[in-house]
């Protein structure tokens, strides 16, 4: 979150807002490229929202052309690294408060280099009211879209792109946000928007919706009502008010009436029998935090009320809440979580979303940009440039409520390619990748969090230098840590942030800094040199193991996808060992593997299974690399082809640490296929398939895949995962239930971790599982 | 009502029956008060079985051979809004809305078969209480004096002040209220209307509340006659008609709101029927 701080100047009353300064590159982020523009500009605050591209250097590796040279050199690298300029997508969502609009149309229009850009998409109850000012300013032209239609669509919007989107607010609990794992299906659902007035929607695909009812006692009514009792002018205040009052002193109870419960009815002394019941006996005053507390509680009452007969009505029991009467707000979250259970009975949940605020900009925006298909993407959010959910509790922060000057940001990466659900997850709708909730766990979120911030000088020097040629790496590296500290320190006060907080969003969070940079692919080189290494090892590795008879080579496959998985510079514990003995090779690092029985092992089961008719399909997911793709990997992906299954290699489409890229594993493929005959064939002949995941990240969500690979895995009948290394099969997918066999294996390299997991450092994790039939 | 029980003491009800049937909360309340000054032992009978027995058996026995209970026929026109018998010779299933202090919702399927279905703590004691405090009134007769004088569309934001007219995405009508007291939030509006719009808008804002809970629950019960009774109707045509108007339109012409004569009575009624079956 930026601060935008007002620049004195003499100005005084009206003309402070128009001499703000904005730090630019801080705010209004891309906006040279910036070519479509919508508004929502609602009662207080204005939510902005551009497409724009950004450039980015992209690491890419391209194999040398071996035409007409003699044999390779001892020290020829096995393919060469280009940075090269990539352009992606990016949408920007900016929301900032009304009194700065002036101000923030006057830069746009001093920094909007891009002139096709002729209309601007406008929504919200101020887009009638700022129309010309819009206009003149930026001399666009302003097309007014129905707010209710751009809500909608944002909201089916960030469900779809936006994992951890929705959640339940709980107060006194910790943590008090629980986040929803996105259901795969987002239809039907109902939407109260809660705003001067209450509409309720019911929303049943994507074009289709329908309003079923509403309530005119809505956030209005709060505010309106409030302040004619109050004489409190601001609907913040009212709430802050509200928060400190006791409405038993002004509402009549079941108890004030019976003297204690209704017993006959079930309805306990505490319930509200008449809401302002007690203020009816004239002569009395009444203090403001208690009538706020009173009308906050009648209204929210209300509302949830309301809500949970149309629910019933037509059936449906995903709820989200929203509107400004709602948006962020503690108080208001509470008292609409409670009156939804108390009159559900518990069977319909109150859902909020973390970028309620958002949702008529991303709509008009969308309708907007149709011509482009923003549908037709997958779009991810940016961890490095979003501001993140704030914790607004007024106790806690009773500063924040006072929002003015401060901008929150979301920004939007266009993916490359849509992502879909592995159509093997059992139960899609109740699948999550992460093994540990680090917003429950306290400790755990503790160790993790060091951890990362301790590895952050290892990342900053691997970074510079693996661009030893660029004069400013080292000014950027600095510009990286600063933003990732800041992360891991915002955190660490709201883990909630970004959703529920794992171990793969802190990774996921670092490749996005370490993107936002410029730094793609700091292992490039690393991961180039132990691919040219591994690649001169391949023969003699293959060779030895065609020695060995079945049962003992079936052993040393395992063995060697183990020992690969040790090469791991994502675990501190190796990545120093790696940094001090560069030589540290395949057969060290076997020997650093638990002899079995190993903590996790049903290495007999999967032998057994071995002996049996061989699998269809195998699906993989490599992790790391060098050694651990070249001699665990394909020497294993060899067995299986032999066996008669066909196999899909799933190797990451961006970089992510050491891990293999899609592109890396195309050209790691061609140089075995030049060795061996049997890989050779297999790729001629389409039995061994190398795709990519659609991901980035060193950890591995299963409800986001390449929807490339999915259909491949649907149409080769896989009946076999492979998932190997700690951030795929331990971080995340330990607990991953699929509708096929499956084999999660990896060495745990963190010691902190083998504790939990009662092992030790470099323990095995073996698991393999049989669906129940 | 400790002067109800002086009289009582004073008159020695006590001597003339030995069990003084009760209901409503204050049965409970001042249960102590009859016994000690009162000498009056009190049959506490449950609010609601003495409410739709009473309701039951005033239709059953008529008003003066007329029918207790009635509706209205064009309630939102002032020149042809009738007030006309209706024969609630169907009785179940039925939904009976109970507006006093509070809101209770009954689902009436029997005699004996009835269930609350849900309740609404903005009721009378909502529109009283908060007029004494908006307009300083202290009587709910002057209250609904001077809602009877106001006009609510200066308190109320309506769907034509938002939208210019009708809201056609919606199909909602200009006239419709978006937000109750949405004006309220704008000072020179809070300081352009009159106590006795308050006033109004209070009782519109309640008034509507409840319809619309009472429409939401007759759609889930499968119930389509309703009847509206309680304190707070008494002389309040303003919100009987009101809720006329609103369940009509709402529910496209598909719920019929019914009222009663003594509406308020029908509790006493109930309770009375009770102790005539006591030995």
């Amino acid at each position: 979150m930026a601060e935008c701080g007002a620049s004195g100047g003499g100005s005084s009353g009206d003309s402070l807002d128009k001499s703000i300064t904005l730090p630019p590159d801080e705010i209004f982020r891309n906006l040279e490229n910036a070519k479509r523009f919508a508004i929502d500009i609602g009662g207080s605050l204005t939510k902005l929202a551009y497409y724009s591209t950004v450039q980015h250097k992209v690491a890419k590796v391209r194999s040398f052309d071996h035409s007409g040279k003699g044999a390779e050199q001892e020290h020829e690298p096995p393919y060469e690294i280009s940075v090269q300029e990539e352009i992606t997508a990016r949408l920007h969502f900016i929301k900032f408060e009304n009194t700065y609009i002036e101000a923030c149309l006057d830069f746009i229009k001093d920094h909007l280099v891009n002139t096709e850009t002729k209309v601007i998409q406008a929504t919200g109850g101020g887009a009638y009211k700022f129309k010309d000012l819009i206009e003149q300013k930026l001399r666009l032209r302003v097309d007014k879209e129905d707010v209710m239609t751009c809500l909608i669509k944002g909201c089916n919007f960030v469900l779809k792109n936006i994992p951890h989107e929705a959640f339940m607010y709980q107060k006194d609990a910790d943590p008090e946000f629980r986040f929803q794992t996105n259901h795969p299906n987002i239809f039907p659902y109902l939407l109260v928007n809660i705003g001067s007035g209450v509409s309720i929607v019911k929303v049943e695909t994507e074009d289709k919706f329908e309003w079923i009812g509403g309530s005119s006692i809505g956030g209005g009514t709060f505010w309106g009502l409030g302040a004619l009792l109050t004489k409190t002018k601001k609907f913040d205040e009212l709430l802050h008010l509200a928060s400190k009052g006791q409405h038993t002193n002004v509402d009549m109870l079941v108890g004030d009436i019976y003297g204690g419960a209704y017993q006959t009815l079930g309805l306990s002394g505490n319930l509200i029998a008449s809401s302002f019941g007690k203020s009816a006996t004239a002569d009395k005053e009444f203090s403001k935090e208690d009538m706020s507390k009173s009308l906050l509680h009648m209204i929210s009452n209300d509302i949830g009320q309301l809500a949970c007969l149309y629910a019933k009505l037509h059936n449906l029991d995903r709820v989200y809440f929203g509107g400004f009467f709602i948006r962020g707000h503690p108080v208001t979250m509470r008292t609409i979580t409670y009156s939804i259970n108390f009159f559900s009975k518990g069977e319909v949940q109150a859902l909020f979303l973390r970028h309620e605020g958002y949702l008529g900009a991303i709509g008009a925006f969308l309708k907007g940009a149709e011509q482009d298909n923003p549908n037709q993407y997958s779009w991810g959010e940016n961890y490095a440039g979003s501001s993140g959910l704030m914790s607004t509790s007024p106790e806690l922060y009773p500063m924040q409520r006072a929002r003015s000057g401060t901008f929150d940001l979301l920004e939007m990466d266009r993916l490359e390619r849509p992502l879909v659900d592995l159509p093997l997850l059992l139960d899609p709708s109740s699948y999550i990748p992460d093994t540990v909730d680090l917003t429950d766990d306290a400790m755990a979120r503790k160790y993790w969090l060091t951890c990362f911030e301790e590895a952050l000088d290892g990342v900053v020097n691997r970074a510079i230098a693996s661009q030893p040629d660029s004069i400013d790496a080292v000014e950027r590296a600095e510009k990286f840590r600063q933003k990732y500290w800041n992360k891991l320190q915002t955190l660490r006060h709201q883990p909630f942030a970004y959703g529920t907080l794992t171990v793969r969003s802190l990774l996921e969070t670092r490749e996005h800094c370490l993107n936002e940079f410029n730094f793609p692919d700091p292992y490039s080189k690393v991961k180039q040199r132990e691919n040219g290494i591994a690649l001169k090892c391949f023969q003699r590795v293959i060779r030895s193991l065609d020695s060995l008879g079945w049962e003992e080579r079936q052993f040393a496959l395992v063995k060697g996808l183990l020992a690969g998985n040790v090469f791991d510079w994502g675990a501190k514990a190796v990545s120093d060992v790696l940094e001090c003995e560069p030589q540290f090779g395949f057969e060290e690092a076997k020997k650093k593997l638990q002899e079995r029985p190993w903590l996790v092992d049903s290495y007999g089961e999967w032998l057994q299974r071995l002996k049996g008719p061989p699998h269809k399909c195998a699906l993989i997911f490599a992790d790391n690399s060098g050694i651990d793709i070249i001699l665990g990997v394909f020497p294993f992906v060899r067995e299986l082809l032999f066996r008669g299954t066909e196999v899909i290699l799933a190797c990451n489409s961006g970089p992510a640490l050491n891990d293999v890229t899609y592109n890396e594993s195309l050209i790691v493929a061609e140089r075995i296929a030049a060795m061996d005959p049997l890989i050779q064939s297999a790729l001629k002949e389409d039995k061994l398939l190398l795709v990519q995941t659609g991901s980035s990240s060193p950890c591995l969500d299963l409800s986001r895949l390449d929807k490339g690979l999915a259909v491949l895995v649907r149409e080769r009948s896989t009946d076999l995962v492979v998932i190997e290394g700690m951030g795929r099969a331990i971080h995340t997918n330990y607990h991953a239930a699929l509708r096929c066999e499956s084999l999660k294996l990896a060495v745990i390299k963190n010691s902190w971790l083998a504790d939990r997991l009662g092992g030790r450092l470099f323990s095995v994790i073996f698991k393999y599982e049989v669906p129940a039939k | 009502m400790p002067a109800f029980i002086q009289m009582g003491r004073d008159k020695n009800f006590s001597s003339l029956h030995t069990v003084f049937c009760a209901t409503g909360g204050g049965a409970y309340k001042f249960e102590q008060d009859f016994l000690t000054i009162g000498d009056l032992q009190l049959c506490k009978l449950d609010e609601l079985d003495c409410l739709i027995k009473g309701i039951l058996y005033i239709d059953s026995v008529g008003f003066n051979g007329r029918s207790q209970c009635y509706y209205f026929e064009n309630p939102a026109d002032s020149e042809k809004c009738q007030k006309l018998p209706f024969n609630l010779k169907n009785p179940y299933p039925l939904l009976l809305v109970n507006i006093g202090s509070g809101v209770s919702i009954l689902a009436v399927y029997s005699k004996d078969n009835y269930k609350r279905v849900t309740g609404t703590s903005l009721g009378g004691g909502t529109f009283f209480g908060l007029c004494c405090l908006l307009t300083g009134c202290t009587t709910f007769e002057e209250a609904l004096e001077m809602a009877s004088r106001g006009d609510s569309t200066k308190v109320d934001k309506l769907v034509r002040d938002i939208y210019g007219g009708d809201y056609e995405r919606f199909s909602l009508p200009g006239w419709a209220v978006a937000s109750s007291f949405g004006n309220m939030v704008s000072k020179e509006k809070r300081e352009a209307v009159t106590k006795e719009d308050l006033a109004r808008a209070t009782l519109i804002t309640i008034t509507n509340n409840i319809g619309s809970i009472a429409r939401m629950c007759a759609l889930n019960e499968n119930i389509n006659q309703v009847v509206f009774v309680g304190n707070f109707l008494r002389v309040n045509t303003i919100s009987m008609r009101l809720l006329a108007y609103a369940l009509d339109y709402w529910s496209k012409g598909q719920l019929k709101a019914l009222f009663s004569e003594h509406e308020g009575y029908f509790g006493a009624v109930g309770a009375l029927l009770e102790l005539l079956k006591l030995p």
